[in-house]
């Protein structure tokens, strides 16, 4: 299936091959810039794997890897966490330890990378009070840049999946508008 | 501490202190390369938005902070 649209857009003469849009899109969310490579268009899939990639793990880095960590108890509630899953892969070893430390009890993986804030209680210093006191504004920072390449890798997601916003070009894959017909 | 340094807040860094806002900078290049080719299909058409929309979010930062740096001193 094919669109195209009129415009005087050099752009117009472009024909992209979404190849298979579902796969292109999970690959994209596993990965930043992996459904594109899928789908050959290696340009794009290098900027956004560089871009999201490096934004995510200089933001994880800088909150001294425990920016990203999956939490939903009373006191510590972490809704960060849902734009940071955007970015796939990279961000769900905090679910494994979000179940090994709250769920099994058992101790976290890799000291604790990613794994929850123990002891959380609103009314003494517990071990997410000392991570904003070792870091400071890092900490929030750090979450900061994980979340913005969390929510830019669904932006990415969309354009693997249908192709780039401002439709000029023509797509061909298993979706899109229906072909129009020269009357 | 001057108020510049309060709406700041100096952090340390390799180099010595440096206000917080430096962090925007590469934040806001990402967005806008990434918006801009999640626009577009070409380098030209990419780097063009791209521009736009960096400019745009400079501007959009830039006037946020003079608002707030004369509501400080203000107050």
């Amino acid at each position: 299936m094919s669109y195209s649209s009129p415009s005087s857009s050099s752009e117009d003469s472009i024909c992209i091959d979404l190849r298979n849009p579902y796969l292109a899109a999970l690959l994209a969310w596993l990965c930043p810039g992996a459904g594109h490579l899928y789908q050959r268009r290696y340009g794009k899939g290098v900027l956004f794997m560089v871009c999201i990639l490096s934004t995510y793990f200089f933001g994880f880095a800088i909150g001294g890897g425990h920016v990203v960590y999956a939490s939903w108890v009373k006191n510590d509630r972490r809704w960060q966490y849902a734009c940071q899953v955007g970015v796939g892969l990279p961000a769900l070893p905090a679910i494994i330890q979000n179940k090994l430390e709250r769920n099994s009890e058992k101790e976290p993986l890799a000291n604790g990378i990613m794994a929850p804030p123990s002891r959380i209680d609103a009314k003494k210093m517990d071990e997410l009070s000392l991570w904003h006191a070792q870091y400071g504004a890092m900490f929030e920072i750090g979450t900061l840049y994980t979340m913005v390449a969390g929510l830019l890798n669904i932006v990415v997601i969309f354009d693997a999946y249908g192709g780039p916003v401002i439709l000029n070009y023509q797509v061909s894959g298993s979706r899109g508008p229906p072909e129009k017909s020269d009357e | 501490m001057n108020i510049y340094q309060y709406m700041t807040g100096e952090i340390p860094l390799l180099l010595g202190n440096v206000p917080q806002f430096i962090y925007l900078i590469p934040l806001m290049l990402v967005c806008s390369l990434v918006y801009g080719a999640t626009r577009h299909e070409l380098w030209g058409p990419i780097y063009q938005n791209s521009m736009r929309t960096l400019v745009w979010l400079v501007c959009f930062v830039g006037i946020l902070f003079g608002v707030f740096l004369f509501s400080s001193w203000l107050v």
